[in-house]
């Protein structure tokens, strides 16, 4: 370790991994009642299964971010970090948070929830990913801001580098399109609407530029490529994502009462969507070829390659596919956008933040540079699990929604439910694919218990 | 990449095409605000259908159901339900009434959430109020 607040990192990568391990395991009962329908009813319905599911997701990947920064941030702008107190404070307050809203989730009725916590006074719940009680999402907002605070003041203080400003201004704007959750007009249409403006402006706007630079500053650290080349690749990148992304948003406004024109803008810049994901797939192969030095974790490596090429098919090559209005009006609402949004997030968001957590942990836990060479076996063979069976429970799922599709509004025009039994081979081989999923993530969590000898050093070559 | 493309001209495209996009997003939003009136009969949203949108909301129904096809894909699409229903509140509301508290064995169900009279009646209006914008002919067809 560089210097010493980098430390603060290793609390946010342990609750991180922490919430990813809930998030499976509800993704397993949702999954169940997928095709047992009674599975945990009514203690647990889906739609509670599915607030855990999606909510620690996002707090998990916000934890990610965050630890991410603490780390990088230092190294980068080489001084400590502004104030590591606060950002303890602040890692408790979150933690905090989201364990009771959690908690609120599962132990009450949703509406008694939203009673409890004065919805009524400020109305914002009960939208897809922005469940949670405003007071949470006040309270979001207040953690963001502290953890904005201390990473903008550090890298205003210190030495600024492409890195660390990118990286900043995609913090600022996941702050900033956050706040749009308090929007919540009474007419639906308007409602939706900005509702995209925190979803799909984080996923595929201000994440991307996170993304990027975390992968960057990993892809500096394993190679030793020359910091002007990896820059260049960052600006292209992250160019492209906001060039395409912003417009992209419009495949969003297809069939909710917008104007009909989003349809031939979010059908071409949705189709453009796939080139900054593309060309981090080739970035990250390039500057592996090119590698100056031989680092000894082999693992981060592999999370970088996975990370690159995972988030091309899942956010890029499954977003293509039903991005084009005339196909989007079929897919629209089916299990394919639940088929692209598993290996989107997994390829792209999840990942990234196993590759800086690979990175940075054997550091934080002062083994030097890498973890030994039998962890680090443990930790490749949680990677192939993992990444296979997410492959599996995409591929499943697009069969089930090519087949939905055909049955409940091609052919026959069947009924929803009738539809949903026919299909249900593929939601079983889903949920074994999930269970597949969950060994990687119990060998992943394994890993970091293997001791063993102690790796090489890095080998300038 | 070559000599020729220089950080600077990535930097540059970074900037430049980040604003151009933002600037133009902003006017479509604009124009989008200003359409959508003739789309969305928001004269139409009468205080029993903004009550019904707040019952949606506080009871979670899009952690199944999708509505105008986002959401959940656990459940029916709801966008249209109200002329799946054969354009009847009665039957929106005699379904959610009737839902067994424990469930339906082997199956997926609906809870049982307990709404009022009045709270059904909003939910159904809300519903209605929902299926009558203009949303480009989406659902393919009466199925959703």
């Amino acid at each position: 370790m560089q210097y010493q607040s980098q430390a603060v990192a290793k609390p946010y990568f342990i609750a991180a991994l922490s919430l990813f391990v809930v998030q499976i395991i509800f993704g397993l009962i949702m999954g169940m009642q997928y095709v047992m329908g009674d599975f945990l009813f009514p203690e647990i319905p889906f739609n509670v299964a599915r607030m855990v599911h999606t909510n620690t997701l996002i707090i998990w990947i916000l934890f990610g971010f965050m630890g991410a920064s603490y780390f990088l941030v230092p190294e980068e702008a080489e001084r400590e970090l502004e104030s590591p107190r606060l950002a303890i404070i602040t890692f408790w307050v979150f933690l905090a948070a989201a364990g009771l809203t959690v908690i609120g989730y599962l132990s009450v009725p949703y509406s008694t929830l939203a009673k409890v916590t004065g919805n009524h006074l400020l109305p914002t719940m009960g939208r897809e990913f922005l469940e949670q009680p405003t007071i949470t999402k006040i309270g979001i907002v207040l953690v963001a801001l502290s953890f904005l605070y201390n990473i903008g003041m550090t890298v205003l203080k210190g030495r600024k580098t492409v890195v660390s400003v990118v990286l900043v201004t995609g913090l600022v704007g996941l702050a900033v399109f956050f706040l749009f959750s308090f929007y919540n007009p009474e007419n639906l249409i308007l409602d939706k609407y900005f509702w995209w403006w925190v979803v799909h402006l984080w996923v595929e706007g201000v994440w991307e530029l996170i993304l990027g630079s975390i992968l960057a500053f990993v892809l500096i650290k394993t190679t030793g490529v020359d910091r002007e080349i990896i820059d260049k690749w960052l600006y292209v990148i992250i160019a492209m994502a906001l060039i395409t992304g912003i417009i992209g948003t419009g495949h969003h406004y297809f069939w909710i009462g917008t104007p009909g024109y989003w349809q031939w803008l979010g059908s071409v810049f949705g189709a453009l969507e796939p080139i900054p994901f593309f060309l981090m797939t080739i970035f990250a192969f390039t500057m592996i070829n090119k590698r100056r030095r031989n680092h000894p974790n082999k693992a981060v490596t592999l999370w970088a390659m996975g990370t690159a090429v995972l988030s091309f098919i899942g956010a890029g090559v499954w977003g293509f596919l039903h991005t084009l209005a005339p196909v989007n009006y079929y897919t629209h609402g089916t299990q394919i956008t639940a088929a692209h949004g598993h290996m989107a997030f997994f390829g792209a968001y999840a990942m990234i933040v196993l590759t800086i957590i690979s990175y940075a942990m054997p550091i934080l836990r002062g083994r030097g540079p890498a973890n030994s060479h039998s962890a680090q076996v443990v930790e490749m063979w949680s990677f192939w699990f993992m990444s296979v069976a997410m492959v599996f429970i995409t591929l499943f799922l697009t069969g089930a929604g090519i087949l939905q599709i055909w049955l409940q509004r091609f052919e026959d025009a069947l009924p929803f439910m009738v539809v949903q039994d026919k299909i249900s081979i593929f939601y079983w081989m889903r949920e074994g694919a999930g269970l597949i999923f969950m060994i990687g993530l119990i060998l992943y969590i394994i890993s970091f218990f293997v001791k063993g000898k102690d790796a090489p050093e890095v080998v300038e070559v | 990449m070559s000599e020729f493309f220089t950080k600077n001209m990535a930097r540059n495209i970074y900037f430049g095409g980040s604003v151009f996009f933002i600037l133009l997003f902003l006017g479509l939003t604009f124009d989008t605000i200003r359409e959508l009136p003739k789309r969305d009969h928001r004269e139409n949203i009468t205080e029993q259908v903004a009550h019904g949108k707040l019952i949606w909301e506080e009871n979670n129904c899009i952690g199944c159901h999708s509505l105008l096809g986002e959401g959940a894909y656990f459940a029916p699409e709801l966008g249209n339900v109200y002329k799946r229903y054969g354009n009847s509140k009665e039957a929106i509301i005699g379904f959610i009434k009737s839902r067994p508290v424990d469930g339906i064995e082997g199956r997926r169900s609906m809870p049982q959430f307990n709404l009022t009279e009045e709270e059904l009646d909003a939910i159904a209006e809300f519903l209605k109020w929902t299926s009558e914008v203009n949303t480009e002919n989406w659902p393919p067809n009466i199925q959703g």
